[in-house]
């Protein structure tokens, strides 16, 4: 299974590291990274493939929740297949 | 990037669910209560209860797993039974206020905000066990909280059973006494349609009808935030691009209610039943019917062109959500209730919209006279005169109407009163007031419209 993360905040630095460093602790093997910006804000997107993790999508956004607290940065994983459902016919 | 899915996608999906209220309103376990008739009352409820309790004991769990895992908030989860008059007419009891309380305590224990099906469809003619249910009507929904009832009162087939109508305004205003302290709350959990839908999700009216599986998933979408956001980039556009536009984003609103009804009916092991297209306000700031159809260009909703933007809206929902999921149902088009929706509770306060407009409003949109307030001391027979209108726009139009309407006691015209919730608050609307006594008071059935003949 495939999810999306999203990482909306002010830009700083240490994001990337601060959150694939939390994935690599749960087993989250990142595919792809891409980043833009949103209005004034930074957006990073991770696919990451949950294939080897440790926790469920659940558990891990409780990790990243507080990473995000951390980082002032709003984190969320979501499995890939609502955003598929949405913009794919 | 091959891997990845557009970015620009992944984060319109996110400001949906963010900025834009976009939620999923309900996933309803529908479940056929056929096998728990019995002529023994307690037996038969102890049936009803552990039905419930194995098929939906899971439900609130898998819904919040579903919310977690996709990011999309589920906000209602609720279930909906056979319509109760069919299964406690097996017994011999003369009252079913112990069957909807059966219905309430297993619903908490599962845990859903409502359970729906303390119903009966008497559009033609009324059976033993179904005159019973409506009579114990006031007191059932007095003695429960979160069993909801509707009663089928006519239909494009059959026609109108007036002598039922009569007898509806009557049970409303005896609930309306009955739950008096609580701003009469319990006329909020009863529905009157006419064409009711075997499928529907939403309450006050759900039910899981007889043609329906043993159980089964249906959900209801939402997302008027979303709508309206679409709405608004398309100012000033013509109505081509509009309706191009609100069609594109229910396509997408409604996939995610395609996708959340799969994984629940996958992850319960019970059927995957129908996606239903309507369009659902909430009380919360952003999430309004009402504030689409001002952001097409009307000053205040219910002001003329209303009707017409409406009419607009609900065709272009269903639409754009016809093409995302392979089996629409339910009631499928755009609700305006008042109390919960915040334009609409504005629009009232204003005096842009009356009981007339909204009225006409529900012979284009799906379903009828929603969360309506009117003054405590509104004769019984101008309410049933209100449910014979609605009622005849249903059977006329081939669609389905009801009336949800709360007559506050001791509350007038003017008034504002808070529920609270998703029920919300409201400022209560005046009524014609002239008689329509003599009119109610024949009885007998209005006969199906000539174009029921089909055959």
């Amino acid at each position: 299974m495939r999810a999306v993360i999203t990482v909306i905040g002010k830009d700083k630095k240490g994001i990337i590291a601060g959150v694939s460093g939390e994935l690599a602790a749960v087993g989250v093997n990142i595919l792809d990274i891409s980043q833009t910006t949103l209005q004034e804000y930074f957006a990073m997107i991770m696919l990451v493939d949950m294939a080897d993790a440790t926790l469920g999508v659940p558990a891990i956004q409780k990790k990243l929740d507080i990473k995000g607290k951390q980082l002032e940065m709003q984190i969320k994983i979501q499995r890939e297949d609502i955003f598929n459902a949405m913009h794919e016919i | 990037m091959s891997a990845m899915i557009n970015k620009e996608n992944i984060l319109e999906t996110i400001r949906m669910i963010q900025d834009e209220n976009l939620d999923i309103r309900t996933i309803t376990m529908a479940i056929s209560l056929f096998d728990c008739a019995d002529p023994d009352g307690p037996r038969a409820r102890q049936k009803i209860r552990n039905k419930i309790l194995t098929l939906a004991g899971h439900l609130v769990a898998v819904g919040q797993e579903i919310e977690s895992e996709f990011g999309i908030p589920i906000v209602n989860k609720r279930i909906a039974v056979t319509p109760i008059s069919l299964i406690a007419g097996a017994t011999s009891e003369d009252n079913y206020v112990e069957f909807a309380r059966t219905l309430d305590l297993a619903a908490k224990e599962v845990g859903v905000d409502f359970i729906g099906g303390f119903s009966a469809l008497v559009h033609k003619g009324l059976t033993k066990g179904d005159r019973i249910l409506i009579d114990s009507l006031p007191a059932a929904l007095a003695a429960t909280d979160v069993v909801c009832s509707s009663i089928n009162v006519g239909t494009t087939r059959a026609g109108l059973n007036m002598t039922v109508i009569k007898d509806m305004g009557h049970i409303i205003k005896e609930i309306s006494r009955l739950t008096a302290d609580k701003n009469s709350i319990g006329c909020a959990k009863l529905t009157v349609f006419a064409n009711a839908v075997e499928d529907n999700p939403f309450m006050a009216g759900a039910f899981t009808g007889i043609g329906e599986p043993e159980c089964a998933i249906n959900v209801g979408i939402s997302g008027p935030g979303v709508i309206r956001a679409a709405v608004e980039k398309a100012r000033g556009e013509t109505f081509d691009v509009l309706a191009d536009t609100i069609k594109r984003m229910a396509f997408k609103i409604t996939r995610v209610g395609q996708l959340v009804a799969q994984e629940a009916s996958q992850r319960l092991q019970v059927s995957s039943g129908i996606v239903d297209l309507s369009l659902a306000p909430t009380p919360r700031p952003g999430d309004s019917i009402a504030n689409i159809l001002e952001e097409m260009g009307l000053e205040s909703c219910g002001t003329h062109g209303t009707t017409a933007a409406l009419a607009l809206l609900t065709d272009s929902i269903k639409k754009g959500g016809l093409m995302a999921c392979s089996h629409a149902g339910g009631l499928s088009g755009a609700f305006i209730p008042v109390s919960e929706d915040a334009g609409m509770v504005e629009a009232v306060k204003k005096g842009s919209i009356s009981i007339d407009k909204l009225e006409a409003m529900t012979s284009v949109c799906s379903v009828g006279l929603d969360m309506i307030l009117i003054p405590g001391d509104t004769p019984a027979e101008t309410i049933s005169a209100i449910i014979a209108d609605e009622a005849a726009i249903g059977m006329i139009n081939s669609k389905t109407t009801s009336v949800r309407i709360i007559p506050v006691y001791g509350k007038k015209a003017g008034d504002e009163v808070e529920y609270g919730g998703l029920l919300g608050k409201a400022t209560v609307m005046s009524v014609n007031p002239f008689s329509s006594k003599e009119f109610i008071q024949r009885s007998g059935r209005i006969p199906a419209p000539i174009h029921s003949f089909r055959n």
